[in-house]
Order: structure tokens, then sequence, then C-alpha cells
């Protein structure tokens, strides 16, 4: 059933709660929006509201984290990111236990607009040499990484969406930290694609397919530490790689793949995402817009093979 | 641990000045006056209200201190010293490569270190949350203090934490700003005036406790008022001279950040009384 992966954090955070107790969960008057509210209905005293203030917030994080606590700080992305300086210092620097928890990802967000959009996120949280960087594909996903970061220790960060998503995966599914997932192979290039665009990718394979054009499809949960050996690996395979992300193209996931493969000489890497800073809309027009829907993945894997479509139609 | 009288904390404050330039001006770098400044409270603290245990520095039951103001930390790595955590040859290694010791509080490199600072603005931030975790849990039993640069609270995080504490009514957080009235650029009332500062936190929900910092009886006296308060984080104004006790550095902003020479070290480990006795 479709649903939004900050959904899914929500629930699986209120379930977390009874079996972590040193799970703590602050929030800056958004858990209506971020989906904590179900944690703070069930442990208020482990709920920790802060108000209009992310950059104090980010701070009482790193002093209960380094006090033994497991925070769990949840913001829309860009506020998380706005407020750097304190990750850096307070959270990165001291290699506190914190888990930053940013909803509302890139366009997806919609009609709120650019403001409430988080679209240099991923750049700034990857640049902190010891921050894990999530971003789940679908509703379970989310759940697992959530599960998976209420043990895991140091920095990180969680990406999640406003918008639902459609399930990708069973329920039995296994997290796999810093695991690329495979979900369908390809010769002609490969879809390298995280967070609420992955599903997208899967459909603009088949639009693809109709074309004659195999491409494959990896999901990255993990975009940091990211997983070079499968990259390197589904790269030498289909020597064209595209990332796909709902965030600006500078420094994002597209960046970390670029990073990954600059010394595959064979390899050409593109970089398709956000442009230039966001825009009112629905999300259904946005992704449209920024051709991050299946057809405008699928036309800007056309355009990036042009070359190999005219051999092809030709050959 | 033994207690102090007041002259022997007065004579600790001046041992905890002299080691700071000392150390600074082996460096050939830091920050003599806000170290000078708050030499009494770092003396107050760490020999008498503090506890912890010297050689076990992740103890549950110690006590938290922040240095917020960490471009001050040569006072504190002097204090860490007096009390035993750090050894005194360590110190010379103050800012070089490799050291514990960096230009501003590591706490992954030198475990004493509560919290890496020196981006002002972020350590009563930090405090609140372990002011905060140390409620959480019935077993807890500490206090969490933080010392704060005047010049630092024109920071808008400052007064986010502040109202924060304020509203979960942290009583057993002591926030303590250094108020020596400079700062780098010049005089703090030129560059962003604080007062009226006492009503300031006051509005926020704290308890104010306004003294001599360069006094030791009067911070003692402070830290038994922030105690005794059940209710509200406390915040000690202390009003201290930044680079006390050597005349040429004192309430100027020309000694914020600058290393002595040679010769300007030897005068002020003559002014303060303590140089030869550290040379033996």
């Amino acid at each position: 059933m479709a649903k939004a992966t900050r959904v899914a954090f929500g629930e699986a955070l209120a379930r977390l709660g009874a079996t972590h107790e040193n799970v703590v969960v602050l929030d800056g008057d958004l858990s209506c929006s971020t989906n904590t509210r179900k944690f703070s209905e069930q442990f208020p005293d482990r709920f920790i509201q802060l108000g209009i203030a992310e950059g104090n917030m980010v701070g009482v994080a790193a002093g209960l984290a380094m006090a033994g606590k497991v925070p769990f700080v949840s913001s829309f992305a860009c506020f998380l990111a706005g407020r750097f300086e304190q990750i850096r210092m307070s959270v990165g620097y001291n290699n506190a236990n914190v888990c930053l928890v940013g909803t509302h990802a890139g366009v997806g967000t919609g009609e709120d607009g650019y403001s409430q959009m988080g679209l240099e996120d991923v750049a700034l949280m990857r640049s902190l040499p010891n921050m894990v960087v999530l971003q789940p594909a679908d509703a379970v996903e989310a759940e697992r990484a959530t599960e998976f970061l209420a043990d895991y220790v140091g920095p990180a960060y969680l990406r999640l969406t406003r918008q639902a998503l459609p399930d990708i995966f069973d329920a039995d599914y296994s997290f796999e930290f810093g695991k690329g997932i495979r979900l369908r192979e390809g010769k002609d290039l490969v879809l390298v694609a995280s967070g609420g665009v992955v599903a997208n990718c899967l459909e603009a394979a088949e639009l693809l397919a109709a074309d004659g054009v195999e491409a494959g499809v990896v999901n990255i949960h993990t975009i940091k530490p990211l997983d070079e050996p499968l990259l390197r690996e589904v790269a030498s395979n289909s020597s064209r790689v595209m990332t796909v992300e709902d965030h600006g193209v500078i420094g994002g996931l597209g960046s970390a793949v670029v990073e990954a493969l600059s010394e595959m000489p064979d390899v050409v890497v593109r970089r398709h995402g956000v442009l230039g800073y966001g825009e009112s809309g629905t999300q259904v027009d946005l992704y449209a817009r920024h051709m991050l829907d299946a057809a405008g993945i699928a036309e800007a894997a056309r355009r990036f093979l042009v070359p190999d479509v005219e051999a092809l139609a030709t050959g | 641990m033994v207690v102090l009288s007041t002259e022997e904390l007065s004579g600790l404050a001046q041992e905890l000045r002299a080691d700071s330039l000392k150390m600074i001006a082996t460096a050939v770098s830091g920050h003599p006056g806000g170290s000078l400044s708050a030499a009494e409270i770092l003396a107050t603290l760490y020999f008498k209200e503090l506890a912890f245990r010297a050689q076990e520095p992740s103890w549950p039951g110690r006590d938290r201190f922040i240095l917020s103001k960490g471009h001050a930390v040569p006072v504190l790595y002097a204090a860490l010293c007096r009390a035993g955590c750090i050894e005194e040859e360590e110190l010379s290694t103050l800012r070089s490569i490799d050291s514990r010791l960096q230009g501003h509080p590591d706490h992954v490199r030198l475990p004493w270190i509560e919290a890496a600072t020196g981006s002002l603005g972020q350590g009563l931030s930090v405090s609140v949350g372990m002011a905060l975790a140390e409620r959480l849990d019935d077993e807890n039993n500490y206090r969490t203090y933080c010392l704060m640069g005047d010049g630092e609270i024109q920071a808008g995080q400052v007064w986010e934490a502040a109202m924060s504490a304020g509203k979960f009514g942290l009583a057993k957080l002591t926030g303590i700003v250094d108020y020596n009235k400079v700062q780098l650029d010049g005089r703090v009332a030129n560059i962003m005036d604080l007062e009226p500062l006492a009503d300031k936190w006051q509005a926020f929900g704290w308890h104010v406790v306004d003294v001599d910092g360069n006094d030791i009886d009067s911070l003692l006296a402070a830290y038994d008022s922030a105690r005794a308060n059940n209710e509200k984080p406390t915040v000690i104004i202390a009003q201290t001279i930044k680079g006390k006790g050597v005349s040429f550095m004192e309430d100027t902003h020309a000694w914020h950040g600058k290393a002595p020479d040679d010769n300007e070290l030897e005068q002020a480990l003559l002014e303060l009384g303590v140089g030869a006795a550290q040379d033996n």
C-alpha cells in the first residue's frame, strides 16, 4: 500500500520506543508533519518539544547523546540542513550518536514551494566525514532503516519523503547497511537512484524496454557509505550510468557516484536531478517539470543515450 | 578531595593564569585575555565545586563542565593538569600537531572535554541536553555547568537554549557568563550591548546571581545559591576583568588572541607572582 516514508518512520519509531528505552525524540513544532506525534503520545516523557529553534535542538540532541541517550531529531530536511553549523560542530565533531531525520525531501514536497524543500541536505550531510546518509525508497525500507538507526552508533542522517511512495519491497525485506540493491538488470545503461524516485526508475525502465533499451536499476538506500564495489560492477557491465534523485544535482547522490567512478575511464555518468531552486506545484506536476516521473526519467535516459539510440535505429 | 581555603584557591587561580600564558607563549598563539578573566571560575569549579574522578573521565556520576567559550581552553587545560587529569609535560604541546590539546576543546581527542566547542553559541544547547538526560533517569545525579563568554551570548542560539532550559526548569543546570566586557574587536557595549543582562536571563526563566567573578568567595556563594534553587536554572553573571592579573593585558581587546613574547611572558609571570616557583 502506498505510504510516505515519513509515515513509515513515525510508525517504526513508536514501536522502537517500547524496545529501546534510551531512544528519545526531539521535534521543533513539526511533529504532526514529521510523524513523531505517535511516539510523543506513547512516550511523552521521552519526547522533547523544542519549538521553532532547530539550532538549539541539534545542540540539545548532541548533549543527550553524549550523556548516553539515543536521540532522533526530526524536522524538515531543509531546516536541518540550515543548521549545518550546529551539526558539524556539536554532532559531527563530537562524534555524537545523533540520528537526524529530515522529511520533505526535494521537490516532492509540492505546493509549499522552495522554502520547505530539502534540496541541499544530502550534499551537506555527506560532507561530514563520520556522518552516514540513508534514504529509503519505500515504506518497508523506511521502517527497516529506522530500526537499523536505533541500534547504529554515530552521527546519521535519514532522508524521508512527504509524498506517498508505491511499495517496492515485501514485508520480509532485510536492510543491509551500505549495500546497494540491484532491482533490475540491463546492459544499455543503469539507473542509480535513491529515495522517492526509485519506483519511477523501475517504471521508466519498462518504458525504455518498449524502445528496445535495456536499463538496469540500482537502489541506493545508503548514500554514505556508498556501495562502491557494486557501482563499479554495474558500471563496467553497461558503461552508461544515470543517477536519479529528488535533490539538487550539486553534491547529492549523483556527485557521490561520480566521485566513486571517477577512475573508471570508460564509464560515462550523467547526473539527473533538480536544477535550480524548487517551486510550488503539485508533486505530480513538479515531478513532470523536473523530469523525475517515469516518463521524464525515460526521456532523460534517451537523451543521454542518443548515439546509442541512433545506432539501434540504423543498425 | 582536600578542602582548599580561599587563599589557596586564589593562589591556584594565579597558577592557572601563569600556566595558560606559558602554554600560549610556547604555542606562539592562543587567547590570553579570556583565559585570564576566567581563572577564578575554573579554580573554584575544579577545586571545590565539581564532582569528578581525575583518572576516570567517563565516570557516569561526574558533574559536567562545558567550556562554551572554547577559545579560553588554555585555562581549562591548566585546571585539568593541576587536578591530575593530564600530565604537566603535555601542556607544552598546546596547538601542535598530534596534540590532544587542540586550539579549541576536542571531545574525541581528550576525554575530559565534555563537548567540542569553539564555534561560539553552541555550548549551552549541549549543556541543556546533558541536563535533560540527567533528569530522564532516576539513577542519575549530576549537575551541569556551562561557561559562556559575554560576546558569545550575542548569538541567537544561546537564547534559544536559555528559553528551553527555562521551559524545562533545569534546576541542575548552571550557566556562568564570563562578563569581562571586552571581545575580539573591542568593547562588548559598543559591538552589541548585552544590557540589561540580568533582566534578559530572568525573562527567560532563570535564577540570576550577579557576582564579582574574580573573587573566590563570591563565586562559591553563587554556586551555593544555584544549588539551593530547585526550580530554575541558574546563571551566574560573573563580573570579571579581561586579562586579569597582568597589567598590560587587562581590560583591552589587544590581548584577546595574541601570544606574549619572551619578555612579555617574563613580565606577566613576575606580576602574577608565580613565575619563579613554576620554573623550579
